[in-house]
């Protein structure tokens, strides 16, 4: 008998996992244009991002850029990627208070694929930084931020910055459920995303780092990613500049496929933890 | 497909749940036949709520089997996630969604298609009178309202096991009496239920068999009757005016019983099983604090009450109620004792 209804089921299996994800990608979505809070300071900080850093540091930095390269073309490519980073942390908070409120329970008890809530969440996520992403583009341009390269470039550009988005969604899921509460989960994340972030090439040259910290930096996947937008936003500029700024970036090719490597690499490592947490949960 | 009426709906075979050091389920069997409403009830920490995550595959057992609707929690744990139906502690509802969004979030994640779950979601929102707040968000409901629409998500994929655990926890009393015309409905349309609560008023009036568990294991076991004339006969209720007095009191009057009682020097009250020789031992009582110049706020004898039989089979008084129900039905103090136990997960 049993036998019968696994062989019924087997052909709608996949169309019922991918309803799922939808169901609650969508819900997921849904409720983040409910909570007004968090929508106009998600759209809010990175504006702010962008205008802080660009008037703040612009005049500082423009000494010591080669003339043909304004301060916010280089620093955007490492305001994207922090960006999507910090934003990407919105899934342990969800999580977590999915958690607190009983509804993982829920979701747990009910003969839904088991991938859904992880997958649904990361998914939702990761549109939001997309969102992020192309507003702060908006306002970028607006203060004179420019793509040098071709239109190719830029979406490469813009895929990779949602990619390291995706692949940080789930490193915050796996906080998420480790530590279970939205404040634990919150400092936990600002402590380990603080130092990537700031260790690396998105707002100041490595090469002005303490001699020691350097090799760090230069191996910081996050120097990686941004140096791979830089390239892909500023081209030749970057490569054949002489400028202490772009002096230590490897050449395009390199950079594609470690900044691939990284991405890939973290991506199994957390969404195997995370996975692997939500059974346990 | 399986289990015939006559087999049981949920069967559990002494089954073991240790988190750490902490023996949350130490061997329990437990038989619900279908159509029936077993009570499981237990003070905090007794193993309540781990016994229903157990039950609804939410968490792996370390020793013993379990079945729920002929299924295997652990080897079937996907079939039997098909007939069964959970609501939790915390109304487990999405706030930020509508009443209607909710149950038709759960009748996507069943595989139904998207009209059947909606007329669905809207049969259940009319059924628990909440048609009129169906598209607002469930953060502007009430708490009972959000106990009845999570009752509802419980109920989308019409379960043929339903698992209430504390169902009424944190209610109002009003909220409370509706909430339970809500589940008899249920149970009267043959839905098997197991319901865990922590008012032994709750057990007595919605299960056909109460399953007393403490510490992990099942104490006593029948119908609430049975389990009242474990106590036998009445039992004689005082509350002593002058509570510094309710020491002294008891020194007076707790040995006229056949087996001891209880006090509470807090409040005063002293509560002893008396037999069948009520009226002499009342007589008695109010003759020796009299005596003693001891002033009674109240005296009298009463049917036992499932409380008494917890005492009587435990030691210490079921824990009765969270915060904000004190007042209610003067069970508060209850609530004091014991609070120093152990407590794994409930």
């Amino acid at each position: 008998m049993s036998a019968i209804t696994e062989t019924l089921r087997e052909p709608g299996r996949l169309a019922n996992t991918v309803s799922d994800w939808w169901v609650l990608t969508k819900r997921n979505l849904v409720t983040y244009l409910r909570k007004p809070d968090l929508l106009v300071f998600s759209t809010i900080q990175p504006v702010m991002f962008v205008l802080l850093f660009v008037f703040v540091f612009g005049g500082a930095f423009e000494r010591i850029l080669p003339a043909n390269v304004s301060y916010v073309d280089f620093l955007m490519p490492g305001i994207f990627v922090q960006t999507a980073i910090f934003a990407a942390t919105q899934t342990g908070v969800g999580l977590a208070d999915d958690l607190q409120k009983g509804l993982i329970d829920r979701f747990r008890s009910l003969p839904m694929a088991r991938s859904a809530v992880l997958a649904g969440r990361t998914a939702a996520d990761t549109v939001s930084v997309a969102f992020q992403t192309v507003l702060m583009l908006i306002v970028a341009y607006a203060v004179g931020y420019r793509l040098h390269e071709g239109g190719l470039e830029a979406l490469l550009a813009f895929a990779l910055i949602i990619a390291v988005g995706y692949v940080v969604t789930w490193i915050a899921a796996f906080a998420g459920l480790a530590l279970k509460t939205i404040e634990a989960v919150q400092a936990a994340l600002f402590t380990i995303v603080f130092p990537f972030v700031f260790v690396s090439s998105a707002f100041v040259p490595v090469a002005t780092f303490e001699p020691w910290l350097q090799p760090i930096a230069r191996n910081n996947p996050v120097t990686i990613w941004v140096n791979t937008v830089r390239v892909l936003t500023l081209g030749d500029r970057v490569t054949e500049s002489k400028s202490l700024l772009f002096a230590d970036i490897p050449a395009l090719g390199n950079l594609l496929w470690t900044s691939t490597l990284w991405l890939v690499g973290i991506l199994v490592v957390a969404s195997f933890l995370g996975v692997r947490k939500y059974r346990q949960t | 497909m399986t289990g015939s009426m006559s087999e049981p709906a949920i069967v559990v075979e002494g089954l073991v749940k240790r988190y750490g050091k902490v023996v949350a389920l130490d061997g329990i069997d437990l038989q619900v036949p279908p159509a029936t409403v077993l009570g499981l009830l237990g003070p905090n920490g007794a193993g309540k709520t781990t016994a229903v995550r157990i039950l609804t595959t939410l968490l792996g057992p370390d020793a013993g089997k379990a079945t729920v609707a002929g299924f295997d929690v652990v080897r079937q744990a996907e079939e039997l996630r098909h007939v069964i139906g959970l609501a939790g502690q915390n109304a487990a509802v999405d706030e930020n969604l509508t009443g209607l969004e909710n149950l038709e979030m759960v009748g996507r994640l069943y595989h139904v298609p998207a009209p059947e779950a909606r007329r669905r979601g809207e049969e259940l929102l009319e059924r628990f009178e909440l048609t009129a707040a169906a598209h607002r968000t469930a953060k502007t409901y009430s708490g009972g309202m959000r106990r009845r629409l999570d009752l509802g998500a419980s109920l989308v994929g019409s379960p043929q096991v339903l698992f209430l655990d504390e169902p009424t926890t944190g209610l109002d009393p009003r909220s409370r009496l509706e909430m339970w015309d809500i589940i008899r409905e249920l149970v009267k349309e043959g839905t098997t239920l197991l319901l865990t609560t922590q008012y032994l008023e709750e057990a007595d009036r919605l299960a056909d068999k109460i399953a007393v568990i403490d510490l992990g294991k099942v104490i006593a076991e029948g119908t609430s009757d049975e389990l009242k004339a474990r106590v036998g006969g009445e039992v004689l209720a005082l509350s002593v005016a002058d509570r510094e007095r309710a020491a002294e009191a008891a020194g007076e009057v707790l040995g006229l019983g056949p087996g001891g009682g209880n006090v509470d020097n807090k409040t005063g009250e002293i509560q002893i099983p008396v037999g069948s020789d009520g009226t002499a031992i009342l007589t008695e009582a109010v003759r020796r604090l009299d005596a003693q110049g001891i002033r009674l706020a109240d005296i009298g004898l009463r049917r036992p009450t499932l409380d008494d039989v917890f005492l009587s089979l435990t030691g210490h008084a079921a824990e009765g109620g969270t915060e904000g129900e004190a007042s209610e039905d003067g069970d508060s103090p209850k609530k004091k004792r014991k609070r120093d136990r152990e407590k794994a997960r409930t």
